[in-house]
């Protein structure tokens, strides 16, 4: 579904992913590893055309998409969730979901939303409310909802634990390898190392902008170097 | 003593002003709360839009409140382009910037109306320029009341345009939220100008409720643009009916005052109530604390 190779990127005069080569098929959740300012976040930036790559290709349903618009990006289901989850703070739940489909004709929006709510049965509680108010667990389900919003057919989270308790951490992340299993390809990135592996099929740890290991997670979990040196087990 | 039917008619002649200039400050409003830039050109773009009601009533004799339907959409497109291919481009990423820009555009701006349609103070008269209407002791001229009740339905209108439709959805995420917005797929550029464009469009509006009971000159905005600074500190930065209220509350307070203190001292009770709602509530009547 997505086949990113030897893709460059970087601010200014920084390049900070320095070839990066990366797969994920439809139905897997696949982890992006890697300890802070290796490039995940950049990654996933360039991914949803935040961000110009720089050289190499991004393949998305076999199309070549690097360089695209983020809207187009959009538009053809690659649909990037933010760090920090992003939601619209001073719009109501119910307007927060709708944006999500904001390039959809009006039939669409209600289906997805009625699909969405029933996904998430707490966001339904509380649709007049300001998105503001809602609890850093409620606000990551809306950030993920409103990615849904957009049929999505590979969701990108970035970090989507952050911040969040454990308990909730592991609903999200359940949640995850629900969506995949529903036939979403998941590109989860986490700093939640063992967490994320639990529920990821395979894994990549991204470290000074390079793909530093790779393989199934239950693999890159048992090797002791790879644990002690990118993994911070 | 003053009688009090005269002070109920003052009382509605400022209601009727600050409605227009509510009408104002909520273009100025929402262009700071989606933009985040303070719009030093708006006065000018009121000023344009004065000029066109008043040519398009020398010239061609069009009423006018019928300009409206002609004013409005070029006002908007004007508004679009400005803030698309001359704010945006100039001003950059950087805030600072962009006050700048406007500020030097507000400056063109005026000058070339200076140079154009000299310094000279027009007004229009149209057959209803004098037209009295009883609202129970008081009497309104009819054009105050028009003013009056056509700022109330566009403000309403503003106000549906930014709650209720997907583009005021948008706008209003894009101002919170440029990159979130960029990822569901709002084209940013595009949503700012058309905040821009809205905020015109409303000086427009009000410069056709204003010109059968004002005037038009080259520096006539200066007025608006102050008085519509104070109103939306006043109302709280952002908020839509704090602009409006404090728009309401600021035409009332001059015209009394200008009944009370004489015309010259009129404006000193906005600037008093001003500073004592910097003092005691600094987030504005209805801002939120920050």
């Amino acid at each position: 579904m997505l086949e990113v190779r030897e893709l460059r990127a970087g601010y200014g005069p920084v390049e900070i992913l320095r070839g990066v080569d990366l797969d994920v098929a439809k139905g897997e959740v696949v982890a992006l590893l890697g300890a802070n300012g290796a490039g995940k976040t950049t990654l996933n930036r360039t991914l949803s055309g935040l961000l110009r790559p720089r050289a190499g290709s991004i393949r998305f349903a076999g199309e070549p998409i690097g360089g695209l618009s983020a809207e187009a990006v959009l538009a053809r289901g690659l649909v990037h969730v933010p760090e920090g989850r992003r939601i619209f703070a001073n719009l109501t739940v119910r307007e927060n979901l709708l944006l999500g489909a904001y390039r959809r004709g009006r039939a669409r929006r209600r289906a997805n939303l009625e699909r969405v709510l029933a996904l998430f049965p707490r966001l339904a509680e509380r649709l007049g409310q300001p998105a503001g108010t809602l609890s850093g667990g409620e606000q990551q389900m809306l950030a993920i909802g409103r990615g849904l919003m957009a049929e999505p057919s590979l969701l990108v989270l970035d970090e989507p634990s952050l911040g969040l308790a454990p308990m909730i951490v592991r609903q999200v992340l359940e949640l995850a390898a629900g969506l995949a299993r529903d036939g979403l390809a998941v590109l989860l990135v986490e700093q939640n190392v063992v967490q994320a592996l639990a529920v990821a099929r395979r894994a990549y740890v991204l470290e000074q902008g390079r793909i530093a290991a790779a393989g199934p997670a239950a693999e890159l979990l048992a090797d002791d170097r790879l644990r002690r040196l990118y993994l911070g087990l | 003593m003053v009688d009090p039917s005269i002070v109920a008619a003052s009382a509605l002649h400022g209601l009727a002003t600050g409605a227009v200039y509510a009408l104002v400050a909520l273009g100025l409003s929402l262009v700071y709360g989606v933009l985040h830039i303070v719009n030093f050109a708006h006065g000018s773009l009121l000023m344009l839009a004065l000029y066109g009601v008043y040519f398009l009533h020398e010239r061609l004799g069009l009423d006018p409140y019928l300009a409206l339907p002609v004013l409005l959409p070029v006002a908007g497109l004007a508004g679009y382009a400005l803030h698309r291919w001359v704010i945006a481009p100039a001003g950059g990423a950087r805030d600072e910037n962009v006050l700048l820009v406007t500020l030097g555009l507000a400056l063109v701006l005026e000058n070339l109306a200076l140079v154009a349609f000299r310094s000279d103070t027009r007004t229009i008269e149209t057959a209803y320029s004098f037209s009295m209407v009883a609202l129970g002791p008081a009497l309104l001229p009819l054009p105050k009341l028009v003013a009056l009740l056509g700022s109330l339905v566009a403000t309403l209108v503003l106000w549906a345009i930014v709650q209720k439709t997907d583009l005021g959805r948008a706008i209003r995420a894009v101002a919170r939220e440029r990159e979130a917005a960029r990822l569901v797929g709002i084209d940013t550029r595009h949503a700012f100008a058309l905040a821009f464009a809205i905020g015109t469009a409303s000086s427009a509006v009000a410069a056709c409720l204003l010109l059968p009971s004002y005037y038009v000159s080259p520096q006539v905005g200066h007025g608006f643009v102050l008085i519509a600074f104070t109103i939306v500190v006043l109302g709280g930065m952002g908020s839509f009916w704090g602009a409006f209220w404090g728009g309401l509350l600021i035409g009332v307070v001059e015209s009394l005052g200008g009944l009370f203190l004489g015309e010259s001292l009129g404006q000193i009770g906005i600037f008093a109530i001003f500073i004592a709602v910097l003092l005691f509530r600094p987030t504005g009547l209805l801002g939120r604390p920050l």
